[in-house]
């Protein structure tokens, strides 16, 4: 994993004492509220509905087990004992007190963390595949792109005031574990013909009120030009991107009003004044940060079968092993996930118990490093297969076993009215008396892979467009509704859902919901997930059995 | 007067600064900045008038029309009509990289010391600061941070240059 080094030290040593000092003058009054609003969101700080809000960058998913303990320490000291992770592979506190952000922030650049542009209409955390550097279809590792990205946006000069919020993700595998094409830009790292790396540049995707996938802008591009191409992308909407209209504002509006094709010839001219400058990648950066993610002392061992392994043990061990483990690119190795989805817990939560637990567990069993996955997850990624069941026994007690990684209930979930200014309606108490529902693991099991993603206003923080099911708190007059739409996907076949209709009460959603899987299970065959038989059929027979009058 | 940070220095800024309109603008005398839709006016009077004549683009202004005539001018202004408006960004890096400006490149407008650092990295030379701020505050935040990732439009050497002793 990447280490700082004097500068990279430095730089967020100095942005410490930068937002130390506006923090002083506005607690002074010498600074108004807003013009302190965009360097506190700049740091993280949102004010929401109860007390402050502060987001903490893990730039793509990527913590040590160091780094975690600081971070349950913080939520103990600072703030009431548990975090949150978000659907941007970041992590939230609820409770800061605002005089206390300065010393949090000291506190996280003592393990090389920070909290820099992770909100604010600026380039935000840069976000990847959980299972980068693992995945058994992996073509290049994406985290030392990440990590070059994430050093250029840092307190990129020009970008820091642009019309909107701006999000990149990469993805350099065959499967798009990183919702690429949702993004303002994804990158998708390939090897041409000579086995050179070359990067597909795709701008315009998003979620959000208008929702839409990106359009490829660059077939191929040379990875020494990335930082002088998207300083040209950056440049042009910075310019050019709306800023009378706050919902009009993001890039896709602006690919959209131009056509791709326009807008792409627009950056190619800007990139050719900027291609041949200092922006070029010297090559021995390049080496410099892939350096930190070769691969670490793995044994030699070879792959067990693994079905063996769950016929040896209890049946709650071979759900999770059929639902939590993935596979590795190394023979006898295996990532897991430990999904933060027990029924009564907030998805995505975790107390500062539970997380140096997972620490200590990380060292024993994984390099002593951990990932945070956009579906609100924790991944061990190098765990032996030969110590899965001890691994397993030991997360149990923990609550952190749940056999339900990429089901139902393994929902995808924003903090919503409890939490955020924005929500229209509350997300957690939806999520928590779904999975009270159907908490029958046999009955999950047999619906198989289902995405189920609940945002609680337009912002689309769970991504609800591109769940399978997909569910929007809406206010009608002042009160809390939900609207249902289904057929949504992430990943390289990415869509967008559709609605159902007229929208339901909090206490009705979990019966439609069971009405949308009993469709499924009528009209499925054998071979179909969810989404496929969503595609096969259509919305309607979801849509006649929803709102079907009772005979 | 305003405050103008230049070279280190606080001073007042004597320009004064005609705003947009159709007809040929009254020059009074002494230092003047004229919108870029003068620019003709502006050309004529320079090296006449008693006093500087530059021109200032606003946030939305194109400078792709005139950037042959940009270094006749001793001072160039942008303007930022609130500090959030990021398209001054870009329009000084562009003056000064692109379009070769040698002269002082002036950010005019809601100029706060909190945007300083980023905008002496995108090439402005000086500062016409909003008349509530701290000149004390407006000299530190020029040095607020010692190393920087990018390329912009000042000298600094990005990071992954410096690491490298390129």
């Amino acid at each position: 994993m990447y280490k700082y080094d004097d500068y990279d030290q430095q730089i967020v040593d100095e942005r410490v004492l930068q937002f130390k000092d506006q923090t002083r003058r506005f607690l002074a009054g010498v600074l108004p509220e807003e013009e302190f609003l965009p360097l506190r969101l700049q740091n993280g700080l949102y004010v929401q509905r109860f007390a402050p809000m502060l987001r903490i960058a893990i730039p793509y998913g990527m913590v040590s087990s160091t780094q975690m303990r600081k971070l349950a320490h913080i939520a103990r000291r600072y703030d009431k004992g548990y975090v949150h992770f978000t659907t941007r592979q970041n992590l939230q506190l609820n409770w800061p007190r605002l005089e206390e952000v300065p010393e949090i922030l000291a506190a996280l650049a003592s393990v090389q963390m920070h909290a820099i542009q992770t909100s604010g209409n600026c380039i935000r955390n840069t976000t990847t595949d959980q299972f980068a550097g693992v995945a058994h279809d992996e073509i290049i590792d994406p985290r030392p792109w990440c990590e070059i990205i994430r050093q250029w946006s840092t307190l990129h000069p020009e970008f820091a005031y642009l019309p909107r919020k701006f999000k990149i993700a990469v993805c350099s595998s065959e499967q798009d574990r990183a919702a690429t094409q949702v993004h303002d830009i994804g990158i998708h790292a390939f090897l041409n013909e000579n086995n050179n790396v070359r990067f597909k540049i795709l701008a315009g995707g998003g979620l959000g009120r208008t929702p839409m996938v990106g359009s490829v802008i660059k077939p191929s591009l040379e990875p020494e030009h990335l930082l002088s191409y998207l300083d040209a992308v950056l440049r042009v909407y910075n310019r050019y991107g709306r800023r009378d209209n706050k919902y009009k504002a993001r890039i896709k509006i602006l690919i959209k009003a131009l056509t791709p094709e326009v807008f792409a010839d627009k950056v190619e001219t800007e990139w050719s004044y900027l291609k041949e400058t200092a922006a070029r990648l010297p090559h021995q950066e390049i080496d410099r940060v892939q350096s930190f993610f070769s691969e670490p002392d793995y044994e030699e061992l070879t792959n067990i079968n693994l079905t063996d392994l769950a016929l040896s043990a209890e049946p709650d061990f071979q759900l999770w092993l059929r639902r939590n483990v993935h596979p590795h690119k190394k023979p006898g190795y295996s990532a897991v996930t430990l999904t933060l989805k027990a029924t009564a817990d907030a998805p995505g939560d975790a107390s500062a118990e539970q997380l140096e637990a997972i620490s200590d567990l990380a060292d024993q069993f994984s390099f002593g490093e951990l990932r945070v996955s956009h579906e609100q997850n924790l991944i061990f990624a190098d765990v032996p297969q030969n110590r899965l069941h001890e691994l397993w026994l030991k997360l149990r007690p923990l609550n952190l076993a749940t056999p339900n990684q990429g089901l139902l209930t393994d929902m995808i979930c924003c903090p919503g009215g409890d939490f955020c200014a924005l929500a229209n309606a509350r997300s957690i108490p939806l999520a928590k008396s779904i999975q009270r529902r159907f908490d029958n693991i046999d009955f999950l099991h047999d619906i198989g892979e289902l995405d189920l993603n609940i945002s609680g206003c337009m912002n689309a923080c769970a991504h609800h467009h591109v769940g399978h099911i997909g569910i929007l708190g809406v206010d009608r007059k002042g009160e809390e509704y939900y609207q249902v739409q289904v057929g949504g996907a992430s990943g390289h076949d990415a869509s967008l859902g559709k609605i159902l209709g007229p929208s339901f009460k909090m206490d009705e959603v979990p019966d439609v919901i069971d009405k949308i899987l009993r469709t499924y299970v009528e009209l499925r065959t054998p071979e179909e997930r969810f989404i496929d038989t969503c595609r096969r059929v259509g919305v309607q027979p979801f849509k006649e059995k929803v709102y079907a009058k009772v005979a | 007067m305003p405050k103008l940070l230049k070279d280190q220095q606080i001073r007042n800024d004597d320009f004064q600064i005609r705003q947009q309109g159709p007809k040929e603008p009254f020059l009074p005398e002494g230092n003047v900045l004229l919108h870029v839709s003068s620019i003709v006016h502006a050309i004529k009077a320079n090296g006449q008038h008693k006093g500087q004549v530059g021109i200032w683009f606003d946030s939305s202004d194109e400078p792709e029309t005139v950037t042959h005539t940009l270094n006749q001018f001793p001072v160039i202004a942008v303007n930022f009509p609130g500090f959030f408006d990021g398209r001054g960004y870009s329009l000084a890096r562009l003056l000064r990289e692109r379009w070769d400006y040698q002269g002082d490149l002036r950010a005019i407008g809601d100029i706060l010391v909190d945007q300083l650092y980023y905008l002496k990295r995108c090439g402005f030379s000086s500062f016409r600061l909003r008349e509530d701020q701290n000149p004390d505050y407006a000299l530190a935040a020029l040095t607020t941070f010692s190393g920087n990732y990018q390329t912009a439009a000042d000298q600094s050497i990005p990071v992954y240059r410096l690491r490298h002793q390129l």
